[in-house]
């Protein structure tokens, strides 16, 4: 007893580095968020309990459709292209390539870079008047659209850069994937004339059926918190048209001194995220294989 | 991942801290150990402001100095923001209780922390000093809860070079809207990428133009939107009627940063619409341009812009707070300084002072930065300003993207801003 006692202390010791910074800057700021969005608060006065009336406003506001709307068509866009770009990668990177390892590092660099930067490399390569994206477009006689500050392009960009960045991540996943398929089985597609297609469509695809799974679940998770690449490249975004929910949350209480309906909005967003994960735990059992 | 942004804003508030207590080692070791024998124990005053970011740091550096030569035991402590983020870093320095002991405000900015308590009243100003229309642009109920720092406006710029190769005549102080927009077809040549003009597509831009054609923002109560009228088309229509035929678009890079003033220091444009605070950064530009009031079309309007010294309600050292603030918003050595660098005007009545401001160097006519002053009009002021800027800005840009007719844009923007009124 007195011995469990002791390795219990020993445990909350050892714990106490992390689970503090956790409990005091995620645990406690989200609690206080539920709290938050029961009230009108401007930052600069008190705060006042307001009951539901956040969550009224914002589900009878048609901005939040738009603002889901817009968070939609990042993921519609960014999905398809970081997945068959990592899926690209991986398998190029599964093949003996000389100095494989030097690639699947430089692939994976942007992944753990920050996203200020990323986004501001990107702002220069997008420069609609001087950047180099254009001028290679200019060169072979291709529009230059005007990228992130042009409203119509601001989204595009986004996903653009977006897609580039998290590349490296799903290529990870995927070759994990790819090198976990036994040997014999892709051995045996080619004894029976199976092409390189039809190996692939038919042996490869399906083996990597729970690594796609959980890249589209991160992916789209992901996808929905997408801020950091939209407010350092706002160039059109601020005036709507790129428009995504966590930057209106951030727009709501950091410009617009309504924080209440931001924490309100967060919440919104928890659920979405929480019901578009739990629909798509359900549906993996139709068409992920595990081997 | 609703933390998020709060951690990524603490995390560029940690930065801008980081940046900001470098700047500041230089700027407060000024007038330290020389006289602290003298009086009361030393006092350290925090001021964090925007006015001075972009070139005029030395001279608020210089003004602080001043201040602590006549004041040794107080010692004010500059923190200079970027008015890009100035307000959002205000707001959360405001909740968290870290706010400075004495700040800058624009008069757009002013309303809402006014009335919300967040200021202390200044008592015992030398009040006489000031403009009285910009001393009252400060008070509400009577009481004065800032001091006018310094104001400004916004000219026509023009490269009068470019005028000259393209044989057009200069603007004068009596042109309209269709002699601007007559000079810049002219002057707009697309092959040697030169343009004719420069507006930006804004909220500031848009409230002007609606002045200068005779229209009204607000209804006269304040309580509903006048702007979607025929004036209000005319303004919208006048702004975004510009890019692509005499102005650059965005596919030419319009919204990345600097781009007009990049473009009309490359000598690349001939009329640019902006404020007086760009003259000291053009000094340089090696050809000759000037400046005048700013075409209208019924009437004339110039934009305005007022700034103030306020002191936090929860300052820490209130007194020396508002002996740094009357200071920096009256003194000669404030005077002097802003003239000599060519920063936005001194807020003080006595016009003698003000004189030597005309004859500084470029540009020449400098008295059109005082003729505009004649007819001016000043941002409308709601409590929800920064979401009724971009509102309207948010709209405008939507119509000059054709995405939407500029009725559609207007009927929005003044649902948009109604909304926020009620």
């Amino acid at each position: 007893m007195k011995n469990r006692r002791s390795q219990a202390a020993w445990a909350a010791l050892f714990l106490a580095p992390s689970a503090i910074p956790l409990a005091l800057f995620t645990l406690w700021p989200m609690v206080s968020s539920i709290r938050i969005s029961f009230e009108r608060w401007n930052l600069i006065s008190a705060p006042v309990f307001v009951g539901p009336a956040n969550y009224v406003k914002l589900l009878t506001s048609p901005l939040t459709a738009e603002v889901f709307g817009h968070t939609l068509a990042y993921v519609l866009g960014y999905l398809p292209l970081v997945y068959v770009g990592g899926l690209a990668l991986a398998l190029a990177l599964n093949a003996k390539l000389p100095a494989r390892a030097f690639f699947r590092a430089i692939y994976f660099l942007p992944v753990v870079t920050s996203w200020v930067v990323v986004a501001l490399v990107w702002k220069w390569l997008l420069n609609p008047s001087n950047g180099i994206v254009n001028a290679l477009l200019g060169a072979v006689g291709l529009p230059q659209p005007g990228w992130w500050t042009d409203p119509n392009w601001a989204m595009a960009s986004v996903v653009l850069a977006s897609a580039w960045k998290d590349l490296g991540f799903v290529m990870v996943i995927l070759l994990a994937g790819l090198q976990a398929i036994p040997g014999d089985v892709l051995e045996a597609a080619r004894i029976d004339g199976a092409s390189t297609w039809r190996t692939f469509r038919h042996v490869t695809l399906p083996m990597l059926t729970p690594s796609t799974f959980f890249v589209v679940v991160i992916s789209l998770i992901k996808g929905f918190q997408g801020f950091d690449q939209v407010d350092v490249m706002k160039g059109g975004g601020r005036q709507g048209s790129s428009q995504v929910a966590v930057e209106q949350i951030y727009d709501l209480t950091f410009r617009y001194g309504r924080a209440g309906e931001a924490a309100a909005l967060s919440w919104l967003l928890f659920g979405v995220i929480l019901i578009i994960t739990a629909i798509q735990l359900w549906g993996q059992r139709k068409w992920v294989h595990y081997a | 991942m609703f933390h998020r942004p709060l951690k990524l804003a603490a995390a560029i508030a940690v930065s801008l801290l980081a940046l900001t207590a470098c700047a500041q080692g230089s700027a407060t070791t000024t007038g330290g150990n020389a006289t602290t024998a003298a009086s009361a124990a030393p006092v350290t005053v925090t001021y964090m402001n925007f006015g001075a970011n972009g070139g005029h740091e030395k001279d608020l550096d210089a003004i602080s100095a001043a201040f602590t030569k006549a004041h040794p035991n107080i010692t004010v402590k500059i923190e200079t923001v970027p008015y890009a983020d100035y307000f959002t870093k205000l707001q959360t320095a405001v909740a968290a209780g870290t706010a400075a002991d004495a700040f800058e405000l624009n008069s757009e900015n002013f309303v809402s922390y006014s009335s919300n308590g967040a200021l202390a009243e200044i008592a015992g100003a030398p009040t006489a000093s000031y403009k009285p229309s910009l001393l009252q642009a400060f008070a509400k109920d009577g009481k004065q809860y800032g001091l006018p720092e310094s104001f400004s406006d916004v000219v026509l710029f023009y490269n009068a070079d470019l005028f000259k190769a393209a044989g057009v005549a200069t603007p004068t102080k009596d042109w309209t809207w269709a002699d601007e927009q007559a000079a810049a077809a002219k002057l707009t040549d697309k092959s040697k990428k030169v343009w004719g003009d420069y507006q930006p597509i804004s909220f500031y831009e848009f409230y002007k133009a609606l002045a200068q054609t005779g229209g009204q923002f607000l209804s006269p109560d304040g309580k509903k939107v006048a702007f979607n009228s025929p004036e209000g088309v005319k303004a919208a229509n006048w702004i975004i009627g510009k890019p692509g035929k005499t102005m650059p678009t965005q596919a030419d890079g319009v919204g990345t940063p600097d781009f007009d003033t990049k473009l009309f220091s490359d000598g690349k444009l001939a009329m640019w619409h902006s404020g007086i605070w760009m003259f000291d950064g053009l000094q340089k530009a090696a050809f000759n341009w000037d400046i005048v009031v700013e075409p209208g079309d019924t009437t004339k309007a110039s934009a305005m812009f007022a700034n103030a010294a306020v002191v936090n309600a929860k300052a820490k050292n209130a007194e020396a707070a508002q002996k740094w603030v009357a200071f920096l918003t009256s003194s000669d050595e404030m005077v002097q300084t802003r003239l000599a660098s060519s920063w936005e005007l001194p807020p003080i009545a006595d016009t003698a002072k003000v004189s030597a401001y005309l004859t500084k160097g470029k540009p020449t006519n400098r008295q059109a930065v005082f003729d505009s002053l004649d007819k001016t009009v000043l941002p409308p002021v709601i409590a929800s300003e920064q979401e009724m800027q971009d509102a309207v800005t948010k709209e405008l840009t939507s119509a000059a993207a054709g995405r939407k007719t500029v009725d559609q844009a207007l009927k929005d923007a003044e649902t948009a801003v109604n909304a926020l009124l009620k």
